[in-house]
């Protein structure tokens, strides 16, 4: 085997998995990437039932129910608007009334957002970094939110993704 | 005192970086060994002083000097002593401090331990070294100096995020470092080697066991994170595809394909432009790594202030190496000679497969890691990308190239046969097959993926055990000299046999604790007893305590099978009061490579208490494969071979061996 046929099979090979990997990619990113959105993004942007996004914004004080058997519903607002929330399952260890909160899950044909993940994503200051980008855009945002305990320093509880399933 | 002392040998350490970053480059210009020379004495003098600047951090943690901003924001006096030192890297500037104390030993070790190399190539090496270190000697003092004072300091520091107050921060981040920091050597390597416009099998030779070195600490240092993670963060997830998680995956892939094409290089002489463009791309993404997780451009536990300066900077160092060492890759690449040819079907030829799909399941994480982030620069539109992207494009990747890895020992250098491979698989072949039966017949149909993974799992482990087995010629010669063959055997070839059987072994730990998981969530109280996996678990009782900085709350379990106490477990939540955070202790049983976890969540109204009970079947497998993995990186490193102080040594060894 010359070089050129050498190098014309490694090429070759090289391309097959690239051209795979890039299909796989494009494949995935169409089906398993999720948008943010906050309660007035919801009422402005018509999201159809059953498709799966992430609602962030702030747990409204007195909202937070508790329902049999873990199930809790309570509302996410961001000043604008309110979006009711049902969740089953386990709270993450920051969850907070008054404090930001960041939920995938989808609505459902009633408009309540059935949630299936509430994310502990968030540091200290109890605030989501997409929640406070959203809040400061909407007009919404109020210095005391970062001057929490610990003053928005330092690190963050809660690693990634669902606290419970 | 010290305050000043540390800052200001920090200083100096900038300094004598400067120095080495352009008198060695002077010197192998003019030719004059005594400029290249002063490149030892900085490098090691520059290890000195941020030495001496580390332990003056650390001595102001341990003794609460909360005049210092930096201990005032991360410690307490009350908090044990343990967690005062490694609170000196639970910070982000501690933790850059602890960035470039660790560039600086590899350099410092370099110049100790470099003797034997030319001498130009020395010069270059450490002047590289330089100016990864003096760039961030200027990040950590411009932007994130750990020494600065409070006017007035307070009484009482506002203590340390009570989810790093664990043993795991103690291990983890140095661990993590000096992989990543690591791999800075064979960037320096490669740089030097496109400065000088020579590269040759020694330089694989020297590049290969800093490569190694670097790979086995970031192996453990992934698995120590993921372990941590585990039981710290109390939902019993071991991996999230967080994109600070996929910034040490992204340089391990990177290296372990590094890994390879030098071994390629260092035997055939082949790939020579290819191991340099991974050399550079490696610490490139060790880079884009430290960028990510430093410049609060992502939200998560290892994210520290969001400082906008501190990101531009990091962002600035990551344009000008990375930048600057590709445009220098491509105006030289071409001067280097290509090497030995080779047939598609060889080791060789297993060898660029492996790199071909490393590299491509590495580009795909690095898509699905920055692409919400350049989507959101580009549009404004929020995205995030999870654990399905991930999972869909990375197993695919990573099948085919586990199915390959058995292949590649078997075959020859240079010319190899295929057939004759897997006539030598046929036994591990086997056993993937009966593995993929068992499996199948235990769980009775279920999930048809599994029982395959786990076969393709067995068929990796078969075929590093059929390695050896072939090597010392087991079952075909008398048990005694296949026993003194495997004495005999290169410790490199133990060291690819357990690295290869440690992939097979975390797989089938990852397999069995996603497929065979069994939960139970709900609300109990004292003498409630609940049936997980064959366990029947009894809530004896909630106490609340005491502990140094912080109050929990205990509950303990009662563990019996089949009416026969086991044992008792205690999982507890704790608040800390000076953050006002709460963290979640899970506890752990465990029974073989399975475990029991429990980890308690609120308590309910009715004086019940939320429990998350997990059985993980085969869980510590997950982590028990990268430490054999690490093993194997340890076996193949003490090889006498590859030990690049000891050339003589080693050439009387092999005259040893032919005596045999």
């Amino acid at each position: 085997m010359t070089r050129k046929q050498r190098r014309l099979t490694m090429i070759g090979c090289a391309l097959a998995v690239l051209g795979f990997a890039a299909g796989l990619v494009l494949y995935s990113l169409r089906d398993s990437i999720v948008f943010f959105s906050t309660p007035a993004m919801v009422g402005e942007q018509h999201i159809a039932p059953g498709k799966r996004f992430r609602l962030g914004g702030l747990v409204q004080p007195g909202s937070l129910k508790r329902g049999d058997n873990l199930a809790v519903t309570f509302e996410v607002a961001d000043g604008t608007a309110k979006l009711p929330v049902a969740y089953k399952g386990l709270l993450p260890d920051l969850f907070r009334e008054g404090q930001g909160v960041v939920a995938e899950g989808s609505l459902d044909n009633a408009g309540v957002f059935q949630a299936d993940t509430v994310l502990a994503k968030h540091d200290e200051t109890y605030m989501p970094k997409e929640v406070a980008d959203a809040l400061k855009k909407q007009g919404h945002w109020k210095d005391d939110y970062a001057a929490k305990p610990g003053g928005g320093m330092a690190a963050q509880a809660g690693q990634g993704q669902g606290a419970t399933r | 005192m010290i305050v000043e002392g540390g800052h200001y040998a920090l200083v100096l350490a900038l300094a004598l970086a400067l120095i080495q970053s352009t008198v060695p480059l002077l010197g192998a210009r003019w030719r004059d060994p005594a400029l290249m020379n002063v490149a030892r004495s900085t490098a090691l003098a520059q290890l000195l002083f941020v030495g001496v600047s580390f332990a003056a951090l650390v001595t102001l943690h341990v003794t609460s000097d909360f005049s210092v901003l930096n201990v005032y924001e991360n410690s307490h006096s009350m908090k044990p002593l343990i967690y005062k030192i490694t609170g000196v890297w639970g910070s982000h500037e501690g933790s850059m401090l602890l960035w470039v104390s660790i560039l600086a030993l590899f350099g410092g070790l370099l110049a100790a331990f470099g003797n034997n190399l030319p001498l130009s190539l020395r010069a270059h090496v450490l002047a590289v070294q330089a100016w990864i270190a003096s760039a961030f000697y200027l990040f950590i003092l411009t932007t994130s100096n750990p020494f600065l004072r409070i006017p007035n300091p307070p009484m009482e520091g506002r203590d340390l995020n009570p989810v790093l107050q664990d043993i795991g921060l103690a291990v983890h981040p140095p661990m993590l470092y000096l992989g990543y920091v690591g791999f800075s050597i064979s960037f320096s390597f490669a740089i030097a080697a496109l400065l000088e416009g020579r590269i040759d099998a020694a330089w694989a030779r020297w590049v290969r066991p800093w490569t190694l070195l670097a790979w086995i600490f970031l192996t453990l240092g992934i698995a120590m994170g993921s372990y941590w993670a585990y039981y710290e963060l109390g939902w019993g997830g071991w991996w999230f595809w967080d994109p600070v998680e996929n910034a040490s995956l992204m340089p391990w892939l990177a290296g372990t394909a590094l890994l390879h094409s030098a071994l390629v290089m260092e035997k055939r002489n082949a790939l020579k432009v290819w191991t340099i463009l991974l050399s550079i791309l490696t610490f490139s993404l060790s880079l884009l790594g430290t960028f990510l997780v430093r410049s609060g451009v992502l939200t998560s536990v290892h994210a520290f202030a969001t400082d906008p300066t501190r990101g531009v900077f990091i962002l600035l160092i990551l344009c000008v190496f990375i930048g600057g060492s590709l445009t220098l890759f491509a105006g030289r690449a071409s001067r280097l000679k290509q090497g030995g040819l080779f047939a598609p079907i060889s080791r060789e030829g297993a060898l660029v497969l492996n790199n071909l799909f490393l590299t491509t399941a590495c580009a795909t994480v690095l898509v699905g890691t920055l692409y919400p982030l350049v989507l959101e620069v580009l549009t404004g539109d929020k995205i995030s990308v999870g654990a399905p992207f991930f999972n869909l494009t990375f197993a695919p990747l990573f099948v085919p190239l586990m199915a390959a890895v058995p292949f590649g020992p078997m075959l020859a250098w240079k010319r190899g046969d295929l057939l004759a491979a897997t006539q030598r698989l046929t036994a591990a072949g086997i056993a993937a097959l009966s593995a993929i039966a068992l499996a199948w017949a235990w769980a009775r149909g279920g999930a048809a993926l599994a029982p395959l993974a786990i076969g393709l799992a067995v068929f990796v482990i078969g075929g590093a055990i059929t390695d050896i087995a072939e090597r010392t010629g087991l079952f075909r010669v008398p048990f005694a000299i296949a026993l003194r063959r495997a004495r005999g055997l290169p410790r490199s070839a133990w060291g690819t046999a357990f690295a290869h059987a440690g992939i097979g072994v975390a797989l089938i730990g990852i397999v069995c604790e996603t497929t065979w998981n069994s939960e139970f969530i709900g609300t109990m109280k004292p003498r409630d007893t609940v049936d997980v996996a064959g366990y029947s678990l009894t809530l004896n009782g909630v106490v609340q305590r005491q502990g140094p900085n912080y109050r929990e709350q205990v509950a303990s379990f009662m563990v019996s099978i089949d009416g026969e106490p086991l044992s008792t477990m205690t999982p507890s939540k704790r608040s800390f009061t000076t953050r006002g955070m709460s963290t979640t202790e899970a506890a752990l049983l465990s029974r073989g490579f399975s475990q029991l976890y429990i980890s308690l969540g609120d308590s309910s109204a009715d004086g019940g208490t939320v429990v998350r009970i997990y059985h993980k079947p085969l869980v510590l497998l997950i982590w028990f494969g990268p430490v054999l993995m690490a093993f194997g990186g340890m076996l193949s490193l003490s090889d006498r071979r590859l030990r690049v102080g000891v050339p003589k040594a080693a050439k009387a060894l092999r005259g040893l061996q032919a005596a045999e």
